[in-house]
């Protein structure tokens, strides 16, 4: 997947966080609800209440609704509707008094610790380890057992055992932060360690500090009341819910109401607390921005008519046609692969050499429905293996086909392999999910394909796990792993992108010996034109989710007739011609959810005129089996190349 | 050298970790950069290329000060040490080298504001200069940097390497995350820049072309040393280092197949434990038992030679580009 | 292995210092005069010279330390004034008890908050999530000393199905069923916030794998989608999940204080909570270091378990 599809998601501007906010329906029931009860709180000493200390022995232990006392009385008499409301008021002052204390010495901790790292980092976290050691509430206990048992000791005790929770947090998150460029940059701008400490990285941690914040402020009310409750806390004749709900305990046999009562206001007080913080943690997560936290299902959506196969003799090894695959974001429709034909024949080897976003891999990855949905999903076109329609095959059969008939080689072989097993698992799991091997004769099968990948003493390198390996023999191994079965299409997405040059040359090498050995056809992706003419005979181009040129790969590079290919080529340089002035394409290459009609590339193209602006233009065929997209090609139609 | 160089580097070392732990252990010690010699006249090009793990990215962080040799020194013309004011950098990857929280006028400000100590006018002008000097839309000013793609990231990151007005120019692989197409724009550009503004570059990348087609000398590096250096034509079409070979050998070039020469899957040595004699000897098809043993200096055929290399048996046939 | 354990137990020496460094500290930072502050309502002169003898108390910080520290190893946690025995003997005692509740519990919340956060994640905005994400809110928003008392009140006063306190009945009983009869309703109670956490960390652990290239990789090597989930995705989520495990043990361990309270369930906690109200810090002290200890040991635990898991971590 191309990085650029995904980033551009959500503009995060500050005026739309609100309206965000309120879009997320529990979020607003919890925002509704805190500010009701806010409210009431701090309306408290204007409200026509009773006192809440004013003890009646005559009315003690009143069920709810009686005369002159809604929700009943104590066993003092005391109105438990006033006690409540000024309970809440003490409760949530102790609460959020102690999350923000803590928010505050716990990320100045973390900042300070994560930007200076070496000793002073040390040192902190040392000390921040030491107070984790304790058990959470157990350390509040041994702090109000030291101070005393009491209100406002019960508010130090808890903000200081959930320091080290702001303090790890945002630790390591300005640690990663502080190792970023941008912090060098600002370095190499002149500014001062605390210049960049608060006005770089600070401004990037708030968030986090804001999440740590909404999602433990509930918890702090919890425990502030639970020291109460345990008669820790708040001390009589002062009372907040905690110490409400302890005195009931008591009476709890005879008259449950005196306890239940404060017990569900402090349950609706930290519902509330956490639903608004979920949907402050939602809104403000980069990683459910990106889409990052939902889950891809086993294969992609179809969502279209996929029309019946019509057997037919001849038919080739994979044949693709009219493919579109889209990515729904919100509301966002990004059209990745707008429609593309690929043929390959036994043996063949096609490369797919575009730019990033230009949808090339995203057309690998939909044949064998391996793009995520959500967000994505294919919207037209058929895919068939050998005449059989996979856009029309069961889920069971699709397992069949993948890591056998069609396999895969993708870009980091250090993120495709899984980093617990050892890579002779990995293998014999390939092998044996396709073939009724025994395990011993699984594992046999995959020494001998790791020697068929030149891989020097296949049996030891088997009990290797991936991080014990380097990038190329990574991605022999997996490489290995397509071949495990009786593979006809392979498909090699970026194989050699991630691998220094060196080890790419011997990768390209081994990938040209195998196809020698087997008949496997082979769909090479690449943005690197040199690479791909290293393998490939055939080469198609694609910008903007289409084919705009395909043909043999020779004629393409000596002659390419789409303009796009011609700047493509020239804006590279090419060793041993250093001379050479770059063509630099102009523009930027197109959004995805919004592409121009007509030629996408029109808008860079020296070339376009007019009609290249609002027709749509279809491939066409040139001489020797060469096809292109364009209304003015650098080559005439039909005629000599 | 007529004149004093703009940039001289002497035997610069930068080990990692080392020292040791609480309870008295050593710590292992990462050899980054071994005794590396350069110097950069002013107005040249200096192309350092290498693969991942050879030292390159190291070396530009200890040039332009973001950190400090641990042996060894760098000096530049005049007085001693790099400034920010005197050398500037542009990152490999230019989005995540933007502050995501910052407009673009607060990051160009920055360094007129700390270095320059402008005035609010003039900085006005002036980044509305530098704007124009990296042709972006001065109405961009005002934008975030999640806004830019990739391309026009790199430029304002351009921008603000030019704002401190500097001498030296350290190009850590300033194309290598960018589109193909977005490439030939920067390149066009950092060009036109260095004509200019008479900049010096040094220019790091492990892409062979690049560093063909836009520096006049070129150093090869591998495993934190510098194995091969010269005029850029010169090394290209004679390399003498086995190294410098078959980089240029693995180099894809359209319409020619892979070689694959090297076929050991021979890796890097040990960076905790460096070996004694030349590091690239498990991999060399020359190598020799002096090869393991000694370690092998870099040097010229002759006096008057300003083409050396880090090798016992170097190379003596001319390798030429079809 | 052998190493990395060894490794892992060296790093343990200075976190027990500081932690006992701490503990130590509580009773020395106490104003006013140590003795009988420690002491509290037992502070008959008699008791005030016996501990200043027991605890150097008029000699200087780090000697008192030395003291406390020799006495420790030689299992003399001091004398707990309110119940006139050894702190030792006391909190042995009252530690199974809270053994068998904390350690019930925490393997309850461990199951539940697994198999709770697999469901939601791979039913994700399914009905099964939604339900399970609800009571995950419904459970952390919960008090646990409340829940215990609707408990009591609706399976051991209303119903009667289960007994409302303690650790045996008082006729008969005290076999292993009588044990679980009572263990029920509190371990329950205990767990719910713990499975809560566990569950929702699950659920994101789940399905950030579930994005991970080697998951894509596992579905192009066609494998079934329960061996993807079951044994690609739910290892490396459970890596991320067993250090939270391990801190939720100091949750329960801590929240035990309430649940045995509101149980009456004869443990550390309960212990605790009299010894503060009556100002028996010896008491508090050596409960606190027990109870820590055993803490650091299940984490060391838990590090042990994850780097069994993830060979990366074994370094």
């Amino acid at each position: 997947m191309s990085r650029t599809a995904t980033a551009n998601g959500l503009a995060h501007g500050r005026p739309g966080l609100w309206r965000l906010l309120l879009n997320n329906r529990l979020a607003t029931l919890g925002l509704v609800l805190l500010l009701l009860i806010l409210l009431l709180a701090l309306a408290a000493p204007g409200l026509p209440l009773a006192d809440p200390d004013l003890t009646a022995p005559v009315d003690r232990l009143l069920p709810p609704l009686s005369p002159g006392h809604p929700l009943g009385t104590d066993a003092l008499g005391r109105d438990l509707l006033a006690r409540l409301v000024w309970g809440t008021r003490v409760s949530l002052a102790v609460g959020i008094s102690a999350t923000l204390i803590a928010a505050l010495v716990g990320s100045l901790v973390g900042l300070v610790a994560g930007y200076a790292g070496g000793r002073v980092d040390m040192l902190l976290m040392r000390a921040i380890d030491t107070v984790m050691a304790f058990p959470y509430i157990l350390l509040a206990l041994v702090i109000v057992a030291v101070l005393g048992p009491g209100l406002l000791n019960a508010l130090y005790a808890i903000a200081i055992v959930n320091i080290p929770f702001f303090a790890r947090n945002i630790r390591g998150i300005t640690l990663g932060l502080s190792r970023r460029e941008f912090v060098d940059a600002a370095r190499l701008s002149g500014q001062s360690g605390r210049q960049i400490l608060f006005g770089e990285i600070l401004p990037n941690v708030l968030p986090v500090i804001i999440i740590t914040i909404s999602t433990t402020v509930g918890w702090m009310i919890l425990e502030t009341a639970g020291l109460s409750f345990l008669g820790l806390g708040a001390q009589p004749p002062q009372a907040d819910l905690g110490s409400m709900l302890g005195e009931g305990r008591k009476l709890l046999f005879t008259t449950p109401h005196v306890s239940i009562i404060p017990g569900v206001m402090i349950f609706v007080l930290v519902m509330s607390v956490n639903l608004l913080g979920d949907g402050v943690r939602d809104l403000l997560d980069p990683r459910l921005k990106s889409g990052a936290l939902t889950r891809p299902v086993a294969r992609t959506a179809i969502t279209h008519q996929v029309p019946a196969v019509t057997a037919s003799a001849a038919a080739p090894r994979l044949d693709v046609r009219g493919l579109k695959t889209e990515f729904h974001m919100g509301r966002q429709i990004h059209r990745a692969v707008g429609g593309v034909d690929l043929r390959l024949d036994e043996g063949e080897c096609l490369g797919l050499v575009g730019e990033s976003g230009s949808g090339k891999s995203v057309t690998a990855l939909s044949i064998m429905g391996l793009v995520p949905t959500p967000p994505g999903r294919i919207v037209a076109g058929s895919a068939r293996l050998q005449g059989e329609e996979l856009f029309l095959a069961s889920d069971a059969r699709i397992r069949q086909l993948r890591g056998a008939a069609v396999s895969h080689v993708f870009q980091d072989p250090l993120a495709t392999l899984h980093p617990l097993y050892r890579v002779g698992e990995q293998l014999v799991e390939a092998i044996r999910a396709h073939q009724p091997l025994s395990r011993r004769q699984a594992e046999e099968r995959a020494e001998r394909l790791l020697k068929q990948v030149r891989i020097a003493n296949p049996r030891r390198r088997m009990h290797a796990f991936p991080h014990q390996l380097s990038g190329g023999m990574r991605q022999r191994i997996c490489i290995a792993m397509a071949l495990a079965n009786e593979v006809k299409v392979m498909i090699a997405d970026e194989p050699t992108t991630a691998l220094d040059v060196t080890v790419q040359a011997q990768i390209l090498a081994l990938l040209r010996q195998l196809r020698q050995a087997r008949d496997a056809a082979i769909l090479f992706i690449s943005h690197d034109f040199s690479v791909v003419s290293a393998l490939c005979e055939r080469v198609a181009v694609m910008y903007a989710g289409k084919i705009v040129e395909s043909g043999r790969t020779d004629a393409i590079l000596s002659a390419p007739a789409h303009p796009y290919s011609q700047l493509l080529l020239q804006c590279v340089p090419v060793l041993g011609d250093p001379g050479r002035r770059l063509a630099a394409i102009p523009g930027q290459p197109p959004r995805l959810h919004a592409l121009p009609t007509g030629c996408a590339f029109a808008p860079r193209c020296p070339r376009a005129e007019a009609d290249c602006r609002h027709l749509s233009i279809a491939l066409r065929p040139l001489a020797g089996g060469r096809w292109v997209r364009c209304l003015h090609p650098l080559l005439e139609e039909h005629g000599s190349a | 050298m007529p004149e004093q160089p703009l940039l001289t580097l002497r035997e610069v070392t930068r080990l990692f970790g080392g020292g040791r732990t609480l309870l008295g252990g050593r710590r292992p010690q990462v050899h980054a950069l071994q005794a590396v010699s350069l110097e950069l006249a002013a107005g040249e090009t200096l192309g350092i290329v290498g693969e991942s793990g050879c030292g390159k990215s190291t070396l530009a962080r200890l040039i332009v000060g973001l950190d400090r040799p641990t042996r060894g020194h760098i000096r530049l013309q005049g007085d001693g040490r790099p400034t920010a004011r005197r050398v500037q950098y542009v990152f490999q990857d230019p989005v995540a080298a933007l502050n995501p929280r910052k407009t673009i006028r607060r990051i160009l400000e920055a360094p007129l504001i700390h270095l320059l100590g402008m005035e609010r006018g003039a900085r006005q002008r002036r980044v509305a200069e530098l704007m124009a000097a990296v042709s972006l839309d001065a109405q961009f000013l005002d934008r975030y940097p999640h806004e830019f793609s990739g391309g026009q990231a790199q430029r304002i990151g351009i921008a603000r390497a030019l704002a401190a007005e500097p001498e030296l120019m350290v190009l850590d692989e300033p194309v290598s995350a960018l589109d193909v197409s977005m490439q030939a724009q920067v390149l066009n550009m950092l060009d036109e820049l260095k004509q200019h503004f008479g900049l010096t570059y040094l220019f790091i990348s492990h892409d062979l072309s690049v560093v063909e087609s836009v520096s006049q000398r070129v150093a090869v590096m591998y495993f934190g040393r510098i194995v091969e250096s010269g005029p850029t034509r010169e090394l290209f079409s004679h390399p003498r280092h086995p190294y410098t070979r078959l980089l240029l050998d693995s180099a894809p070039v359209p319409g020619k197949p892979p070689l694959g020469l090297d076929e050991s899957d021979a890796e890097l040595p040990d960076p905790y434990n460096p070996p004694p004699g030349c590091a690239f000897y498990p991999r060399c098809p020359r190598g020799g038992v002096r090869c393991r043993q000694e370690r092998p200096l870099l040097e010229s055929k002759s006096a008057a030679d300003s083409h050396t290399a880090a090798c016992h048996f170097p190379l003596e046939t001319s390798f030429g580009n079809p | 292995m052998p190493a990395y354990i060894a490794k892992r137990l060296l790093a343990l020496i200075p976190v027990l210092f500081g932690l006992s460094v701490i503990v130590f500290l509580m009773m020395a930072l106490i104003p006013g005069d140590p003795a009988s502050a420690i002491l509290g309502s037992y502070a008959t002169p008699e008791n005030v010279a016996r501990l200043n003898r027991d605890l150097g108390l008029d000699r200087s910080l780090p000697e008192q330390y030395l003291i406390w520290l020799g006495n420790l190893f030689e299992g003399d946690l001091g004398r707990s004034y309110s119940l006139n025995r050894p702190v030792l003997d006391e909190v042995l005692e009252r530690f199974s008890a809270t053994l068998i509740l904390a350690g019930s519990a925490l393997l309850l919340c461990s199951l539940l908050g697994l198999l709770a956060g697999v469901v939601s994640a791979v039913r994700q905005y399914g009905w099964a999530d939604k339900l399970i994400t609800l009571l995950v809110l419904v459970g952390i928003s919960t008090p646990s000393f409340w829940l215990g008392l609707l408990l009591i009140l609706l399976f051991a006063v209303n119903s009667q199905w289960f007994p409302a306190s303690g650790m045996y009945a008082i006729y008969g009983g005290g076999d292993l069923a009588d044990l679980l009869h009572h263990l029920f309703l509190p371990m329950l109670t205990l767990s719910v916030v713990a499975t809560g956490v566990i569950a929702r960390l699950t659920r994101t652990a789940m399905l950030e794998v579930l994005r991970q290239d080697y998951i894509r990789t596992a579905r192009a090597k066609g494998l079934s989608e329960r061996r993807v989930i079951y044994h690609h995705a739910f290892r490396v989520a459970l890596v991320s999940v067993i250090p939270v495990i391990g801190i939720q043990a100091g949750f329960v361990m801590g929240g035990a204080v309430y649940i045995e309270t509101v149980f009456q369930w004869p443990g550390i906690g309960s212990m605790l909570v009299q010894a503060i109200s009556s100002r028996d810090l010896l008491l508090v002290q050596g409960g606190v270091l027990l109870v820590t200890v055993a803490y650091v040991l299940i984490n060391l635990l838990a590090d042990l378990a994850q780097s069994l898991i993830d060979p990366r971590l074994r370094r």
